[in-house]
C-alpha cells in the first residue's frame, strides 16, 4: 500500500502497526515520534495503531536547535 | 551564594540555557556545553532522514543530567508548533517546551497570534510553556494571562548577534509580567549577555554566539562569566550615571597646597 512517509510516497507492506513501520524501516523505536494523520501515536500504542493506505505517517528526533 | 530561580515546578541554578544548534561537530558541541555550566538545552524536532542509517544520535552528546528544552523553531503557524510541541513531548516524555511561531523567514520575527493561539492551546494540554516573542509588553502580558510559564523577548533576531537592541522595551517588559522573563536571541557576545542580565532578566538562552565563536568552549565559559557578573551587577545596584565627574580620591591634602 501506498502512505505519505516523511513528506513523500512510498510503498509499504499491507497492515502493517507501527511497530512493524519502524522494524520495517530499521528505526529504532526509542529514538523517534511517531505522528500518523497529525495526531501523534504514543509508544504504548505501536504494536495496536495500525497503518492504512493513503496515511500520512511523519518519523521525528531530535536534532540540534537553538 | 544561593541564587536559583524556577520555571513552573522546574529549579535551576544556572542563568545560562544553551541551543544545541550550528556546531561544527558532536565533539565541540559536547565541550561547550559542559562549559557553558547551563542545565538546559534547547533541541529541535525534525523528519527522521530514513535514507540514513545508523545515524549518530545528537542525544548521546549532550552531558548527562541537562535537561532537554523541545522547540518549534521554523513553525509557522500554530497548528505545526502544537503539533511539534507534542512530538517533542513524546520523544522527551518532559513537558517543558520553547514555543516558536515564526512569522517572517528573513527576521525571523515571532508571529504574535499565532503564537498566542498555540500557548492557550499547549497550556491547556498541561505543557509547561516558554514562549520566544518579540519585546513587546503587551503580547508578555497576553502571554502570561495564557497560562505561560515564562515570557522570552528577544535581544535582536535570532543568529544575528547585534545584542540588545531595546534595553527600554526589555525593561517594560520585566515590569509588566510576574512570570519570569528570560532574554532568548540576539546575543553577540559576553557583553551582551551581561547586559541583558544586569536589565533584570531572570536567565538568558543563546545558540549562535557560542556555536559560531571562533573557539565554542571559550565563549562558552566567557557567557557563563558574563551572566553571573551581570546577574550580580544587577542585585548590588548600579550607582546611577552623573553627566560629571565625581573624583574618588580625596581632593584635599595635596602637596604643596
Amino acid at each position: 500500500m501506498q502512505v505519505r512517509l516523511n513528506g513523500e510516497l512510498r510503498e509499504i507492506p499491507d497492515g502493517l502497526t507501527v511497530a512493524g513501520l519502524l522494524a520495517h524501516l530499521g528505526v529504532k523505536a526509542p529514538r523517534v515520534a511517531v505522528e500518523v494523520n497529525e495526531t501523534v501515536v504514543t509508544k504504548d500504542r505501536y504494536e495496536a495503531q495500525r497503518i492504512g493506505p493513503g496515511d500520512t505517517v511523519e518519523i521525528v528526533a531530535f536534532v540540534g536547535g537553538g | 551564594m544561593a541564587d536559583g530561580w524556577s520555571i513552573g515546578k522546574y529549579a535551576f541554578e544556572s542563568r545560562l540555557l544553551v541551543g544545541t544548534g550550528k556546531y561544527a561537530d558532536f565533539p565541540t558541541m559536547q565541550r561547550a556545553l559542559a562549559a557553558s555550566g547551563a542545565e538546559v538545552v534547547t533541541v529541535a524536532v525534525r523528519r527522521l532522514d530514513l535514507s540514513k542509517k545508523g545515524d549518530e544520535s545528537l542525544l548521546a552528546w549532550i552531558p548527562k543530567g541537562m535537561r532537554l528544552l523541545p522547540n518549534t523553531a521554523a513553525c509557522f503557524t500554530a497548528d505545526e508548533a502544537v503539533r511539534t510541541a507534542r512530538l517533542g513531548r513524546e520523544l522527551d516524555m518532559g513537558d517543558l517546551v520553547k514555543l516558536e511561531v515564526i512569522g517572517d523567514r528573513r527576521t525571523l520575527f515571532p508571529d504574535v497570534e499565532g503564537l498566542l493561539q498555540a500557548a492557550r492551546i499547549l497550556v491547556k494540554e498541561g505543557f509547561t510553556v516558554l514562549p520566544y516573542t518579540n519585546d513587546d509588553p503587551v503580547t508578555a502580558k497576553k502571554l502570561e494571562d495564557a497560562g505561560c510559564a515564562a515570557v522570552m523577548p528577544l535581544g535582536a533576531p535570532i543568529g544575528s548577534g547585534l545584542g540588545i537592541r531595546n534595553p527600554y522595551n526589555l525593561r517594560i517588559v520585566m515590569e509588566s509580567v510576574k512570570i519570569p522573563v528570560l532574554v532568548d536571541a540576539g546575543v553577540g557576545s559576553a557583553s551582551d549577555a551581561a547586559v541583558a542580565m544586569e536589565l533584570g532578566a531572570v536567565a538568558v538562552l543563546m545558540n549562535t554566539a557560542i556555536a559560531e565563536a571562533r573557539d565554542p568552549v571559550l565563549m562558552a565559559e566567557a557567557m557563563r562569566a558574563a551572566v553571573e557578573a551581570g546577574r550580580k551587577s544587577h542585585l548590588a545596584g548600579r550607582i546611577p550615571m552623573k553627566l560629571h565627574a565625581s573624583a574618588s580620591s580625596p581632593m584635599t591634602g595635596l602637596i604643596g597646597s
